[in-house]
């Protein structure tokens, strides 16, 4: 392995990093938005809503992201919606990471025992205050694990970007493996890349995890 | 004297399963009602249609003179009237014991939060529970859980408290510390509507009896004592006899 090469290719890793970093966070962001709104609009029974959703999970969850990410890219234009790469890989992103946080906090939702509504409800608070301040943070909890596997799950599933021209951490490697075949030097850094994004991720998912089940679960 | 709970006619099914027929029953304030029967009379279904997490096909309930609708906007109001207490597992299990209690007086009833934790931990003190205000539930005995229900019920200042078979769930040495504190309310003045399966409780805290099977008042007794020597009712000598061994 030659440490100069490895040396030169950095900045370009640290651009591709902050790239993948940004789009994925942006898009987990609208995976959360999505699941949250998607999970309560099933939890309140809204009618159409929740049959809409149920196509919608079950054809995001059923696709790899690859073929959402072609379809969104190349098909949409051709229909006359014209988006950047980065936009693309955002919304893909976001909408099979919603459909994948929508089951994981609906099964958090209805974990909570009828009677905690019922005992808020006789306290006198109303619909709203009891989602928000009874339902909400106990289905979060129990949700939590699910919650940072998807996150987890989804930072590494940017990988699949640099199908669509974005110039991601896996697009670089390819690239200067195409350039210069230096296919080791690349590879290492890919791996050391993919690891200074996502060990801290995980840490801090499992920090926050201990925190918001502290109340519930102790340690 | 005021009649706080008025219940006239109450008529409840789900489906073509009818669980409540024609009750009719008025408290006053300040009295203690224990509702006594076999488990599946109604009794518990009764209770849940007093303070509207129950529909009703029926009949008129009125609390302070106020109509309890489930569907209406304003029940959020009349409920904070009826404290209840419900069998078990009824406490936010995210939250600790003082903010159990002190979150819908600050919440719904815009209190001052100083004021509202001033008077919580006063009340947890008399329960003897002052010193576990920061603990979680979990951290608690079923008892110790029941007696910070009755406490968070209590700050609403509710007209009259509800109690579904709160002893139910607990095991038998925690029964006494929360009948206990129930008692203690009741010599206070509370007005109070129970539902248990404690007899000798019953006897000694009730002014009145109300006795359930297959959904209708069977036999009402003010005469406490009477009632558990010798009932008017063939069906409540029956099910008082279950209670004794022979």
């Amino acid at each position: 392995m030659d440490l100069n090469v490895l040396r030169s290719y950095i900045p370009l890793y640290n651009e591709a990093l902050l790239l993948t970093l940004k789009t994925g966070l942006l898009g987990i962001l609208t995976a959360f938005a999505i699941g949250l709104s998607g999970a309560a609009a099933i939890y309140f029974n809204v009618p159409v809503v929740k049959k809409v959703l149920g196509i919608y999970i079950e054809l995001f969850r059923n696709t790899p992201l690859l073929v959402q990410l072609f379809f969104i890219y190349f098909a949409l234009p051709k229909l006359g919606l014209r988006i950047s790469a980065e936009t693309c890989g955002i919304l893909g992103l976001g909408l099979i990471g919603g459909a994948y946080m929508i089951e994981t906090m609906r099964s958090g939702l209805f974990s909570i025992d009828r009677v905690q509504s019922e005992s808020a409800l006789s306290l006198g608070m109303t619909d709203r205050q009891v989602f928000f301040h009874i339902i909400l943070p106990q289905a979060f909890s129990v949700s939590m694990p699910g919650i940072m596997a998807n996150v987890i799950f989804l930072l590494k599933e940017t990988s699949v970007f640099s199908t669509i021209s974005l110039m991601d951490l896996m697009f670089t490697a390819k690239d200067l493996i195409g350039m210069y075949a230096k296919t080791i030097e690349c590879l290492f850094l890919l791996v050391i890349y993919y690891l200074i994004m996502l060990l801290p991720v995980s840490i801090l998912g499992s920090i926050i995890e201990r925190r918001v089940r502290y109340a519930e679960f102790g340690d | 004297m005021s009649e706080l709970v008025k219940v006239k006619h109450l008529h409840k099914e789900y489906g073509r399963n009818v669980v409540l027929k024609d009750i009719n029953l008025s408290v006053k304030k300040g009295e203690v009602v224990v509702i006594i029967g076999p488990s599946g009379c109604g009794k518990s279904t009764f209770l849940r249609c007093l303070n509207g997490l129950e529909e009703i096909q029926g009949g008129v309930i009125t609390v302070d003179g106020l109509p309890v609708e489930p569907e209406k906007k304003d029940i959020s109001n009349i409920r904070q009237k009826i404290g209840m207490v419900f069998q078990s597992y009824d406490l936010f299990p995210h939250k600790t014991v003082i903010e159990n209690a002190i979150l819908a007086p600050i919440l719904v009833q815009k209190r001052i939060r100083d004021d509202v934790v001033r008077e919580a931990l006063e009340l947890l003190d008399k329960v003897g529970l002052a010193d576990k205000k920061d603990y979680y539930p979990r951290q608690l005995s079923g008892g110790q859980k029941q007696r910070v229900a009755i406490v968070r019920a209590l700050l609403m200042h509710p007209d009259v408290l509800l109690f579904d078979e709160v002893t139910a769930a607990l095991d038998p040495e925690m029964v006494h510390e929360v009948l206990q504190t129930m008692q203690e309310l009741a010599k206070t003045g509370s007005t109070m509507i129970i539902v248990t399966h404690e007899m000798a409780f019953a006897k000694a805290v009730a002014d009145r009896i109300v006795f359930f099977d297959q959904g209708e008042i069977v036999e009402e007794a003010r005469d406490v004592k009477k009632f558990f020597e010798e009932p008017e009712t063939e069906r409540a000598k029956r099910f008082l006899k279950t209670f004794a061994y022979e």
